[in-house]
């Protein structure tokens, strides 16, 4: 048995609650929402906190999926198994049902949650990819209020996000955007392991022609700005295996993976162009209703 | 023998239904398990029992130069903290290995490998243990690592075992075997010969339960009672015995559930002897578990070996010799678990299942600073690196002579008629019938169906593969003659008592950890005495209780605990004939045994039944009769036996991410007779799993300071059902000449047999990219860098 450190231990009621107490507590207390990243790296001893603020009564406020005419809004505590059994999500966004089923195993899934995968901000985080696909954006709020930011400026490198010492991510918002669609590919060295490499794309398309698309990448290097040069290549063209090919290739270009236990920095590369080309191909076959 | 591959199994009894002897039966053990009432060693809570945790080593390789545990101490809940340098004081710093090296208990000098125990503490709970570690300061001057197996031997390289006198070189010891001038003679009229480099990686056992144990000396009486995650109860009370001086019948091992071993628990680890110590100087019970990272990192791994392998066979396709260098890493401390007389363990059966003119082996084995082990890894003592070897040079050889890999195989095959089969390097194989099994795994395969399947596809540009291995395993260690582990030989006791209502008990030497001894042993004595197996009660895992034997590990139960089980009863079966012939006045030579009754030959309706003989065993007998139903032995083995096997393996390679998808496995096996088939398939089920875990994913790597990198189960992976299909198992059946029941050995056969179907069945799907070989383990992106023309070793 790993043990972390001794830590004090207190179940926040409201979300004021919890910001009060971070305020008061300062960087020495972290809240735990899944504690599916924070206990393993506390039970390791890479991470020690005196005191953890647990935020699992605040699902019932802050576990939802909220459709609305423009944008989806997702609570930080919404779980990554009630985002994998969404039908609002599979309707709108498919990709979260594609990425959510590879997401760790079932036992992670029943507790993570979205504000805890983004606030982690691993740079294999699944649900990061996705957000960054779909151009999302986190309500941040503090003891002043509440602000929203990009994920551009959400994510300020890994391990390291926008939210301060007192602050937390309340909810997660998505525009929607007609004509679209979105899938997610994913290789990884076993089932429930993290991602060797990860693609989320997003295309919206008008007349035949694609009008719009956004790519997010996970485990090759910071990925928040949905790789504006495939959107501007791909805009205005009919859909055909040579663009997603193209798209494949300014992914692979964009991208800057490591040589790790995982696999070679070149593989990871060659992998971010193939899982762009099929999560494209995916995607507008979406948007043409079909599966493939 | 009958072959009953892949149809359902109907030549058994249903043992749920008519239960008695062989057959089908639920496990005995399981409702316990199934109910979360096992009781493991860190399931034990004693009154007044405190906690040890262990302070490792941070570096591969360094110096010593100061430990201050004076913080640690002082902390509140703190009991005792002891150093290497405190161990030394009393003689007990170091301890023998299986293999007659040293190993540190606490290091006094150097750290020698990350995750080396350099001090422990022992508390009140195990929070504050683990807190106070972080308490004591150690000074390490950091040395070179050796790390490369492969430059261990230079002379430039850091001496590692310094504390040996007049050490100069990380040498751990050579090893040879066959006749290199046969073999020289046949390569040199072959008409083809391959050579092929390959490495089996180092992988480690990760079994669910981590190794611990709780140490009770009691100063009164001087007694020690050590529960403890041991494969080997016996052999460990007898080495406590050797290294902490205390009188052997002082000491009770006992080994409580078990939950798995795979031959992690064979050794003695330094912190049994922590925990032993810790409790000697305390005069508290002291409990020990590791934590998962501290089982990966420093407890015995598996394989580790280089292997160049040359194999010479006519041009069409008769093989003739088989060579091969090997260069074994050992890490720090030789801690093999093998016999005295095989410092290699059995790989010196590496020629195979087949007929072949000459082999020779020549191995060096080296010291690194990696962990210690080397040990059987459900591998039967190396015999799965043997297999992996024979059976991917063979079909190295098939590439080159573009010959069907099946074909091959039949053409060489030992055959029915030449069993005994003594091999070129000196091995007995008992018995087998291998072109059947071979024959039952094609069809169940319906391998021409599959061939065809693969060439439209191919057409298409997929990449399908098919691989297949024959196995020869060699289990059930062993003859007294040849085989001892620290002078024990590998004999193994029994015990059988009869109760007067008739229910019995056995007693073994070996200790489950999950094959299912309580319910196969049962049902070895039912089918000789006759009580149903729900009535025999199965005593393993405590010294006190069980008489000697040397463990459970290398597919060594059922060869030879098993047979201990066969013989006492048969034993007890002619004390209960006397006790009939009394019974029913006539002479012993008149009594025929039914299962479970005598009766006097030409009037069965005289007869008793052994539950009647049980009463009057304990009653009245006639003078000359000794009373009582019991009975006790020791049996050694004659040989080893030699299941074996044919598996092929499907696997469907995505050409774009190079993920490999297992998606048929099929398994013949011969283990000879079959006590409780479901438990055999079982065994096998799990073997596979493992199989196809070390050749995809498993293998525990290191940086180039030594730093390991498989610490945690994120890291080093495992293979889940997710990773496995439905597994397609069938069996023939050739007895064992000499097992009292014709049984042999099959815990391991599936984790030896599988991995070269699998790497054969990738190299398979690869073909168009005209690749021979690529090493364990095949993860995508491994496998992606071969398919793009830089295949490269994993070490
Ligand atoms: C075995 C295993 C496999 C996994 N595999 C994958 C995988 O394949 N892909 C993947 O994407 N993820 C994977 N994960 C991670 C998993 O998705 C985690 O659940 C997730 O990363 C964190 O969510 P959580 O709710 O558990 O966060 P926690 O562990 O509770 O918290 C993580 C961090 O976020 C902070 N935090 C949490 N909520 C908030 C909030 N509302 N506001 C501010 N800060 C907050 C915490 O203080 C902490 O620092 C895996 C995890 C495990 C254990």
């Amino acid at each position: 048995m790993q043990v972390p450190v001794p830590f004090d231990y207190e179940r926040a009621t409201s979300v004021e609650h919890a910001i009060g107490l971070l305020a008061r507590l300062g960087p020495s207390a972290r809240l735990v929402a899944g504690g599916h990243s924070l206990l393993p790296m506390m039970k390791l001893r890479l991470a020690n906190f005196e005191y953890l603020i647990d935020i699992n009564d605040l699902h019932n406020k802050l576990g939802y999926v909220k459709v609305e005419p423009t944008q989806i809004r997702i609570g930080a505590m919404t779980r990554h198994r009630e985002l994998l059994e969404s039908p609002e999500l599979l309707r709108s966004f498919p990709i979260f049902h594609d990425a959510e089923r590879v997401i760790a195993d079932p036992l992670v899934r029943n507790r993570g949650t979205i504000g805890g995968s983004l606030c982690q901000a691993d740079p294999s985080e699944d649900l990061c990819a996705v957000c960054t696909t779909l151009d999302a954006s986190c309500v941040i709020r503090g003891l002043d209020g509440e602000r929203v930011v990009r994920m551009a400026d959400f994510y300020r490198g890994p391990y390291e996000t926008a939210v301060g010492d007192a602050e937390m991510l309340t909810e997660v918002r998505f525009p929607l955007r007609p004509h679209g669609s979105s899938a997610y590919e994913k290789v990884g060295r076993r089932v429930g392991d993290w991602a060797v490499v990860s693609c989320g794309a997003a295309v919206w398309m008008d007349d035949g022609v694609i009008t719009d698309a956004r790519v997010g990448l996970a485990a090759v290097g910071p990925n928040t700005t949905g790789i504006p040069a495939i959107s501007q290549a791909l805009r205005g063209r009919p859909p055909s295996q040579d663009l997603y090919a193209e798209a494949g290739a300014i992914a692979a270009d964009y991208c800057t993976p490591v040589t790790d236990q995982r696999g070679s920095a070149e593989y990871k590369r060659h992998l971010a162009a193939e899982l762009t080309r099929r999560a494209m191909r995916r995607a507008v076959a979406r948007v043409h209703g079909r599966e493939l | 023998m009958t072959a009953a591959a892949g149809g359902r199994v109907t030549a058994f009894v249903d043992n749920d239904i008519r239960p008695v002897g062989r057959g089908r039966m639920l496990r005995k053990e399981d409702p316990r398990f199934i109910r979360g009432r096992g009781r493991f060693v860190d399931d034990l809570q004693l009154p007044g029992m405190l906690h040890l945790a262990i302070l490792r080593a941070p570096i591969a390789h360094g110096r010593i130069l100061s430990v201050d545990i004076t913080a640690a101490e002082a902390h509140p809940k703190v009991k005792l903290v002891v150093t290497g340098v405190m161990l030394a004081e009393r003689s007990l710093a170091w301890m023998p290995t299986l293999s007659g090296d040293v190993q540190a208990v606490l290091a006094t000098d150097k750290v020698r490998f990350q995750g080396q125990e350099v001090a422990f503490v022992v508390a009140e709970d195990r929070y504050a243990a683990r807190d106070a570690l972080e308490l004591i300061a150690v000074e390490y001057e950091q040395l070179p690592a050796v790390v490369d197996v492969r430059t261990a031997l230079d002379r430039s390289a850091p001496v590692i075992r310094d504390d040996v006198e007049g050490k100069t070189d990380n040498h751990c010891f050579d090893w040879e075997t066959g006749d290199k001038a046969a073999t020289d003679a046949a390569f040199a009229r072959a008409d083809v010969a391959v050579s092929q480099e390959m490495v089996y990686p180092r992988v480690h056992p990760a079994p669910l339960e981590t190794c611990g144990a709780v140490a009770d000396y009691d100063a009164v009486d001087g007694t020690l009672t050590v529960w403890s995650t041991t494969q080997a109860p016996h052999a460990h009370r007898t080495l406590f015995a050797i290294v902490a001086g205390l009188p052997e019948h002082k000491i009770r091992v006992i080994s409580p559930d078990i939950g798995g071993g795979f031959g992690n628990k064979v050794p003695i680890y330094p912190g049994y002897i922590c925990a032993i110590v810790g409790s000697l100087l305390t005069g508290k019970p002291v409990k020990w578990t590791e934590d998962r990272s501290e089982n990966l990192t420093s407890t015995a791994f598996a394989r580790d070996y280089i292997m160049h392998g040359e194999i010479a066979a006519t041009r069409d396709g008769k093989i003739l010799a088989i060579r091969t260098n090997v260069l074994a890493d050992h890490g720090a401390f030789n801690g093999v678990a093998a016999p005295t007389k095989y410092p290699a363990g059995f790989f010196g059966v590496f020629t195979g299942s087949y007929d072949i003119e000459a082999a020779h082996c020549a191995m060096t084995a080296v010291y690194t600073n990696k962990a210690p082990g080397g040990v059987a890894y459900s591998c039967s003592f190396r015999i799965t690196e043997a297999v992996y070897l024979v059976e991917r040079l063979v079909d190295c050889l098939a590439y080159e002579l573009k010959m069907d890999p099946v074909e091959l195989r039949l053409r060489n095959l030992i055959r029915p008629e030449q069993f005994p089969y003594t091999t070129k390097t000196g091995w007995v194989y008992d018995s087998g019938n291998y072109e059947p099994t071979l024959r039952a795994a094609l069809r169940i395969a319906d391998y021409e169906a599959l061939r065809r399947e693969q060439q439209d596809r191919r057409a298409r540009g997929e990449l399908m593969g098919i691989g297949v291995s024959f196995f020869t395993e060699a289990v059930g260690a062993g003859p007294r003659k040849d085989m001892d582990i620290m002078g024990l030989a590998m004999a193994d006791g029994s015990e059988l008592r009869i109760h007067p209502t008739g229910t019995a008990v056995l007693r073994v030497s070996c200790q489950t950890q999950g094959q299912g001894h309580e319910t196969t042993f049962a049902q070895i004595v039912a089918e000789e005495i006759g009580i149903p197996p729900a009535d025999i009660r199965v005593v393993h895992g405590d010294t006190d209780q069980t008489p000697f034997g040397l463990g459970t590990y290398g597919s060594r139960s059922t060869p030879v605990s098993g047979a201990a089980a066969a013989l006492v009863a048969r034993k007890v079966r002619e004390k209960a004939r006397l006790i009939a012939s009394a019974m029913l006045e006539v002479s012993v030579a008149d009594l025929v045994w039914e299962k479970g009754s005598f009766y006097v030959a030409g009037d069965p309706a005289a007869s008793v039944t052994i539950r009647d003989i049980a009463m009057r065993a304990y009653g009245d007998l006639p003078d000359g009769i000794e009373g009582g139903l019991e009975a006790q032995v020791c049996y050694n083995p004659e040989n080893l036996t030699n299941p074996n096997g044919a598996y092929i393996c499907v696997v469907d390679v995505d050409p774009g991410t190079a993920v490999v998808t297992v998606r048929r496995f099929i398994a013949v096996d011969d283990c000879g007779v079959r006590i409780n088939p479901m438990i055999v398939e079982g065994q096998v089920h799990g073997g596979l799993t493992d199989g196809v875990g070390m050749a995809l994913m498993e293998m525990i790597a290191f940086d180039e300071d030594g730093n390991c990198l498989g610490g945690s189960l994120m890291d080093y992976l495992i293979p889940t059902a997710l990773e496995v299909p439905d597994w397609e198992t069938g069996f023939t059946e050739t007895p064992s000449p000499h097992h009292p029941i014709g049984a042999k050995g099959v815990g391991e056969s599936a984790t030896v047999g599988s991995p070269p179907a699998v790497v054969n069945a990738v190299v398979d799907a690869l073909r168009p990219y005209a690749l021979r070989h690529v090493d364990m383990p095949l993860t995508p992106s491994r496998l992606w860098e071969a398919m793009s023309g830089n295949p490269r070793p994993p070490i």
